[in-house]
């Protein structure tokens, strides 16, 4: 890790410990719960940052990936296998001790199969799929691109919203706490509020930590000779289409790890999580952020998260998100936190400053 | 399966085909012209539906959907002069983003305009209750309207193109805008022809379709949807391969709903747009060539 | 740059115009939470209810309030989506310290914060109607709409006296369409009918002949459409384009006048269970309901200018139930929720509802009325 690297990420390891300590002492825990969420959506976010600033492909089916990972560790861990004790293959996961025992809300006991096993097999799931579904995917350029990842997305949705196994319209609930080492459990009890808010802020800062070092390494060099000129790229020797898909599964895997945990975290899921309009507000984030720009990322998807999750914008979130983007690629294609903007803002609270200054004077 | 069965599937293909179709063709316009995809269109036919509708109120059908038709048209010069006119050197990322902005805000502004209610325009002939028999089966008169007014905008756009010289700068501004610059075509202005000429055609396609699938607030994205579907598989610019394209999907679902559940039916059909993009992006009816020398 | 450089200001403004707008005055208030689906695709639904809710709280606080305080309503507007419904059952009960939630309008966002409000020990009077939401019974959570498996057994009995054995069934794929789809096919066999076919359409689908033909081509003796959407008024008009001659049967759900005008002439005859808010001016007099009906009805459309909706009247009841308990116990949760329980015979929109242990839902099967549309007017259905 370069200094570049380290500094940034301290500084946002202090400001997640600072802002616990802070909110804690004011008795004011309770905004953990909503900034765990923005956590976990700016991690799909991260990872689309990466595919469409740094490798310059668009992605308007995020929010499948997010289901993959959410649905499918909501189906395997709400399972109840000692009702199907009979059948060899439950005899095969018990005997091998991959099931745990919780307590559900109604207080009975339920034997399911550990979340550990789920994530396990959700990534191995999305990366398989976003590795089968990139190959001709992202063959496509421009439009086709756009709207070949958007069918991808209309799919997951259409599917989850018409099978049984994945509860219809009404989704999953009742998922059990995601017990992690050592007495750490990602869940939705108010007690377990302070870990959590770590337990996201660590995955988010390791997400970071690694999407920094993969960019500036010799394949971030690659993508972003991609994201200036394929032909070029390729006439360089870069493998762009192998480039592109390894970005593009490791996006996918980022936003399945975010839909395991947040879905415990929620203790449960709906097929809002796949809609077009959710890929579609990542997007916007991204956009926001300044495309290429993994801080502006995690900082717009935190903030806009955060406030859009605590309902800030009433019935108007909508409507917000859809003038970002047309503000910010009008006005500011390079995102919102670029140096230009903090230098415009200092300048103009330094003139107002000195204005009053001369006010007063007079 | 009796034939008059198969006759209805048929029929009830083409009703829902005239409507992707219909949609389709407004997608074409802009993209001939700008080489981008307007994601709001079903914006503009939701618009001109909105209209008519509260138009209707206080004057007769056939102009309150003329002035719709008109009012949607100033919405899409407006659009462009605000929002698309600002973009210097837009990369189809950026259109695509700005386009999907601005369905979601003209989505928005309908809601807080009017309301979350569905309506919908009388049909404009018949009522409700009033259906064709052809040989067996039965199709609604809207449908043919729907039709009949597709093929209208598909030969109105085919001569405008092709003779008119506005049309022909229009088209010479999507292969090349450079070239099309030198030889003085204003560019700008053609672009804001081609928003308000798809912005017309959508509004138009609203209303036609308004007494079958009525109207409400967010109605256009799923449309728009369908509209980009078969306006692919046509192949984009291509207005009779919309028309084709539209048709195909329509016969393609009903067909479907008579052996698969009805709740994956639109998974069927993006599958099928999927399968034709890895296979052959330039579509049905578009040239492969020109699909290859395009830039994206 | 100018402008630009007004944008990025003015942006600073509006996050700092956020963060000063958390300050909220506190004062001698009773906090009611509510999450509705103000906007997205359940819209129907949630801005019925949440302006009925509005409009309630707003009358019993020009009139002095309950037990001596005024009531404070803080509504979300969740889209619909469950992670927000989470995000601000968690909000509402830790941060706000709310009395008790009213709402979500769907089932889907209930079934996720029910477990919330159970923890939370915090009141949840659900608009939404699948019987999930009180079936197990949880301590803290009621729900005001009528029960789907009444509905279903209402709409049997009309068909059983019409003669009616095989039946196919359409409905919307949103929680009150399979909930209800789910009660018809478990109720069906009690009266001796059979579905022949079970289809689920998109929320927004624009055009169903594709699937009535499949009906149509089954020969079904009646068709039901369990849904709450619009497309309530594109299966009538796509049944008469097929010449489909056979009676339909709609849900609860086509309870708002606006479904049966866009239907126009195709609506005529539709036969569907209802509360009685939509025939209120055929009750007669000394029926139990007829004052709150009439009351709520001429409130809310004078206020809003649009017609009631069955809907909006879920949220007046889940208001009203709530200021009764609180008359009767005091502002104390628990007190209230026990007083809730006790409720009998309490006239809302929805019925006479009956609270018990076992019953969080209250209302029986008497809270609905068979209704059918009569030149463009819902009338009560008479049997031929």
């Amino acid at each position: 890790m370069r200094p570049s690297v380290y500094i940034p990420v301290a500084v946002l390891t202090a400001c997640i410990i600072a802002f616990q300590i802070i909110v804690s002492a004011l008795n004011r825990e309770f905004y953990l719960t909503q900034l765990t969420m923005s956590a976990y959506y700016s991690l799909v976010i991260l990872g689309l940052t990466v595919l469409m600033g740094y490798a310059g492909q668009i992605s308007l089916g995020h929010a499948a990936f997010f289901a993959m990972g959410g649905y499918t560790t909501a189906v395997l861990t709400t399972y109840n296998l000692a009702g199907a004790a009979g059948n060899p293959l439950v005899k095969l996961v018990v005997g091998l001790g991959l099931d745990t025992v919780s307590t559900n809300a109604y207080g009975a006991q339920t034997q399911h199969l550990s979340p550990w096993v789920s994530l396990v097999v959700a990534v191995c799931l999305t990366a398989a799929v976003a590795f089968l579904i990139g190959i001709p995917i992202l063959k496509l350029k421009g439009h086709y691109l756009a709207m070949a990842t958007l069918g991808f997305g209309i799919i997951v949705y259409r599917i989850v919203l018409g099978t049984r196994m994945f509860g219809e319209a009404d989704g999953i609930s009742d998922l059990p706490a995601f017990r992690l080492a050592g007495g750490l459990a990602v869940g939705g009890d108010p007690g377990l509020r302070v870990q959590n808010y770590y337990i996201a802020a660590f995955l988010l800062v390791a997400g970071v930590i690694l999407l920094t070092n993969l960019i500036d390494s010799r394949p971030g060099r690659a993508l972003r000779s991609i994201h200036g000129s394929e032909e070029a790229a390729n006439a360089m020797g870069v493998n762009t289409a192998r480039y592109k898909l390894s970005v593009f599964v490791l996006s996918a895997v980022f936003a399945c790890i975010a839909g395991v945990f947040l879905t415990h975290f929620n203790g449960g899921i709906g097929p809002s999580e796949a809609e077009v309009m959710k890929s579609v507000s990542y997007v916007a984030i991204v956009a926001v952020g300044g495309m290429a720009n993994l801080w502006g990322a995690l900082v717009m998807g935190v903030v806009l998260n955060y406030l859009s999750l605590r309902g800030y914008f009433g019935s108007y979130d909508e409507f917000v998100f859809g003038c970002i983007l047309i503000v910010i690629m009008l006005f500011m294609p390079e995102g919102l936190l670029i140096k230009e903007n903090f230098r415009i803002l200092a300048d103009t609270a330094v003139r107002i400053v000195n204005k009053c200054r001369a006010g007063k004077q007079e | 399966m009796p034939f008059e069965q198969l006759l209805q599937y048929i029929f009830s293909g083409i009703t829902s085909g005239s409507i992707y179709a219909i949609v389709a063709i407004g997608f074409n316009i802009i993209y001939n012209t700008t080489g981008i995809i307007n994601f709001a269109q079903g914006e503009f036919l939701m618009l001109g539906g909105m209209t008519a509708i509260s138009l209707h109120s206080f004057m007769p059908l056939p102009l309150a959907i003329l002035a719709a038709v008109i009012i949607t048209s100033a919405v899409g010069a407006l659009i462009d002069f605000i929002f698309i006119r600002r973009l210097k050197s837009p990369s189809v990322l950026n259109m695509v983003i700005v386009t999907i902005g601005l369905s979601i805000m003209i989505r928005e502004i309908a809601l807080h305009v009017w309301d979350e209610k569905v309506r919908s325009l009388p049909y404009f002939t018949g009522s409700e209750v009033t259906s064709i028999n052809i040989m067996g089966a039965y199709i609604s008169p809207q449908v043919l309207w729907v039709l009949g007014v597709s093929g209208v905008i598909v030969a109105f756009l085919g001569v405008f193109f092709r003779f008119t010289l506005t049309g022909r700068s229009m088209r010479a501004c999507a292969s090349n805008i450079t070239a099309a610059r030198l030889c003085g075509i204003n560019t700008k202005n053609m672009v804001t022809i081609s928003f308000m000429l798809s912005a017309a055609i959508g509004a138009l396609a609203g209303c036609v379709i308004s007494p079958i699938t009525q109207t409400q607030y967010d109605c256009g994205t799923s449309l728009a949807i369908k509209g980009f579907t078969v306006a692919i598989l046509g192949g984009l610019g291509n207005s009779t391969g919309a028309v084709i394209g539209g048709i195909i999907i329509g016969l393609l679902e009903a067909m479907s709903i008579s052996i698969m559940p009805l709740a994956y039916k639109d998974a069927i059909s993006i599958a099928i747009l999927l399968i034709i993009l890895f296979a052959r992006p330039s579509g049905l009816l578009g040239k492969r060539e020109a699909a290859g020398l395009k830039e994206f | 740059m100018s402008f630009k450089k007004i944008l990025v200001v003015f942006v600073c403004l509006a996050f700092l115009a956020v963060a000063v707008s958390c300050k909220k005055k506190s004062g001698e208030t009773i906090k009611i939470g509510a999450i509705f689906a103000v906007t997205g695709p359940a819209s129907f639904l949630g801005a019925p209810e949440a302006k009925t809710a509005q409009m309630i709280i707003d009358e019993i606080n020009s009139s002095g309030g309950v037990d001596g305080k005024s009531l404070e309503l803080i509504i979300k507007d969740s889209t619909g989506s469950p992670e927000k419904a989470i995000s601000f059952a968690k909000q509402l009960i830790e941060e706000n310290k709310v009395f008790a939630i009213i709402g979500p309008s769907t089932s889907g966002e209930t079934m996720k914060i029910k477990a919330i409000c159970e923890d939370g020990k915090t009141i949840l009077l659900s608009c939404a109607a699948a019987e999930d939401i009180v079936n197990p019974v949880a301590k803290y959570v009621f729900k005001t709409p009528q029960k789907d498996s009444y509905a279903a057994e209402k709409i049997f009995e009309v068909m059983k006296k019409k003669g009616i054995t095989t039946i196919g069934v359409v409905a919307s794929n949103d929680g009150f369409g399979l909930a209800g789809k789910k009660q018809l096919e478990t109720i069906a066999p009690k009266f001796g009918i059979t579905i022949l076919i079970g289809e689920v359409y998109d929320k927004k689908a624009t055009d169903l002949t594709g699937v009535l033909t499949k009906l149509k081509a089954n020969n079904v003796q009646a068709v039901v459409n369990w849904s709450i959407v619009p497309a309530q008024s594109i299966v009538p008009k796509n049944m008469k384009q097929l010449n489909m001659n056979v009676p339909l049967f709609q849900s609860h759900g086509f309870g708002n006048i606006k479904y049966a005008r866009e239907a126009g002439a195709a609506g005529e005859g539709i036969i569907f269970p209802c509360g009685r808010l939509l025939i209120v001016d055929t009750l007669p007099d000394n029926h139990p309901q007829k004052a709150v009906l009439a009351k709520y009805k001429k409130n809310y459309e004078g206020k809003y200018g649009e017609d009631v909706s069955t809907f909006g009247g879920h949220a007046y009841d889940a208001v009203m139930i709530l200021v009764e308990a609180i008359k009767k116990a005091g502002a104390d949760k628990e007190k209230v929720r026990d007083a809730i329980e006790s409720l009998k015979g309490f006239a809302g929109t929805g019925g006479i509802f009956n609270f018990s242990v076992q019953d969080h839902n209250g209302l029986a099967i008497d809270s609905f009325d068979m209704l059918t549309v009569k030149g463009g007017k819902f009338v009560k259905y008479e049997d031929k």
